[in-house]
């Protein structure tokens, strides 16, 4: 097995409106291809076997564990993650409602929080707080408790359906 | 927490996976969604030689009714698929009504039905599921051999062991036609939401003219080795009237028949405890669900 082992597979995605050409070993994962060798920090590794939901990004719009999923799979897909949010200097409106209500403390799942609940509000932009529990029912935070992120998620589900 | 390295191999079609397969036997691993395959990969639990990625065969990714009457599920239909599919729960609504049971939503997005099934963990909503369906599941191998079609109640073999061989795949699940006017119920019990179940049932059973239960089954999962029916518990119901005294004495003897495990989520007796209050209850809202009877549906 060690010549196949050592094949190259040559990877081209756009990542958050950028396309990105590498060449990665098979048996990279999407999440440290996005973290080290596109240098895109943001997306948090925690688990790694796909329980702690910190390191989840899109992938064609669709949530999902990128610790569990190798970066080969994603040719010729589309990603965004945590750092394609905000608009230059301007936050995210979700980004802004995390802030205003205090919702991280150390922020290592902030970024699985974001790209979770923003798939979330695009499918379901009006949710009630139990709909909210659930979405966010697959991350991990250890530090705040979750009531400040549940209060953060509703408000940017309002300002949202406002325009922002 | 990296997986050993592997060979990747992504073919097009069915045939070149089964070739794969027939080179590689038990040095390969199929991937459709991975969200089993990838932590056993990361944690090497298991460290393939070879990984055949099923993503880009699209003849597997095909789902929808089928000439029977019946709902066919490809290898790589995705779990959100079928859950934003008005017409997987207008003709399946037990199944229908599982899915979002399963995991969390990051995980349905990828995670593909046929995927559970093949892991076969003891604890996984679809086990049950497929034996109160009376599911059939069509298995390929190379070398030219017809299709085979493994049914439900065949198909578990152990924890984490199935019918499907190491050179064999896992090609679509089919469901059969919904019974008209049949009722259904599905219970879990989890200590968090998207949590696997400390123990589930998915029930359904149809009404005879005389008033009694038929075609009675109970799908159990969580509370053994491996999925299974609740044979005895079946009985009880098979036959007689529909009603709270029945689904106590089905209650009882499901946890009469049950053989849980003890782990560190929860104790066997806990297990059978659970089992029996999640049966009485399921067949409880199958009773009400379509109508019920009037009066009794309570």
């Amino acid at each position: 097995m060690s010549d196949a082992v050592s094949e190259l597979r040559d990877v081209e995605v756009t990542v958050n409106g950028t396309v990105r050409r590498e060449r990665v070993e098979p048996r990279l994962t999407l999440a440290d291809f996005l973290r080290h060798t596109l240098g895109l920090t943001g997306t948090h590794v925690g688990c790694e076997h796909g329980v702690c939901g910190c390191c989840t990004v899109r992938l064609d719009g669709a949530a999902v564990r990128s610790c569990i999923l190798f970066a080969v799979q994603a040719h010729g897909r589309r990603i965004e993650t945590v750092e394609g949010l905000a608009d230059g200097e301007s936050l995210h409106p979700l980004q802004e409602a995390f802030s205003d209500h205090g919702a991280l403390q150390c922020g290592f799942c902030t970024p699985g929080f974001l790209m979770t609940a923003i798939e979330f509000l695009d499918r379901y932009p009006d949710p009630d707080e139990e709909a909210v529990r659930d979405a966010l029912s697959g991350s991990l935070c250890r530090c705040t408790g979750y009531q400040s992120i549940v209060a953060a998620v509703l408000d940017a589900a309002r300002r949202l359906r406002q325009g922002g | 927490m990296k997986p050993a390295p592997f060979a990747y191999r992504d073919p097009d079609t069915v045939d070149e996976v089964l070739a794969l397969l027939a080179e590689h036997g038990d040095d390969a691993k199929l991937l459709a969604g991975g969200q089993s395959l990838g932590p056993m990969l990361n944690m090497r639990v298991v460290s393939p030689a070879v990984v055949v990625d099923l993503n880009r065969v699209k003849a597997l990714a095909g789902r929808g009714g089928s000439a029977s009457g019946g709902f066919v599920i490809g290898a790589l239909v995705r779990q959100a698929d079928l859950e934003d599919d008005p017409a997987f729960a207008a003709a399946q609504p037990l199944a229908a009504a599982a899915l979002p049971f399963i995991a969390h939503r990051p995980i349905r997005n990828r995670g593909t039905v046929a995927g559970s099934l093949v892991h076969a963990d003891p604890a996984a909503e679809w086990g049950g599921v497929v034996l109160a369906l009376d599911a059939r599941i069509e298995v390929r191998q190379a070398g030219g051999a017809s299709p085979r079609t493994v049914a439900a109640e065949d198909f578990f073999t152990g924890i984490l062991e199935t019918a499907v061989e190491p050179d064999e795949l896992l090609a679509e699940i089919r469901l059969p036609p919904w019974p008209e006017d049949a009722r259904w119920g599905f219970r879990e019990f989890a200590r968090r939401r998207g949590d696997f179940a400390l123990a589930g049932v998915a029930c359904r059973f149809e009404v005879d003219g005389a008033g009694g239960g038929r075609s009675v089954r109970i799908g159990l999962f969580g509370v053994g080795d491996t999925a299974v029916r609740a044979r005895r518990a079946e009985a009880v119901l098979e036959g007689e009237t529909p009603g709270p005294e029945v689904f106590a004495a089905a209650a009882a003897a499901v946890q009469d028949e049950v053989e849980p495990l003890d782990d560190g989520h929860a104790s066997a007796g806990y297990r059978r405890h659970l089992a029996g209050v999640l049966v009485e209850d399921a067949l409880a809202d199958a009773w009400a669900r379509n109508g019920g009877d009037e009066g009794e549906a309570a």
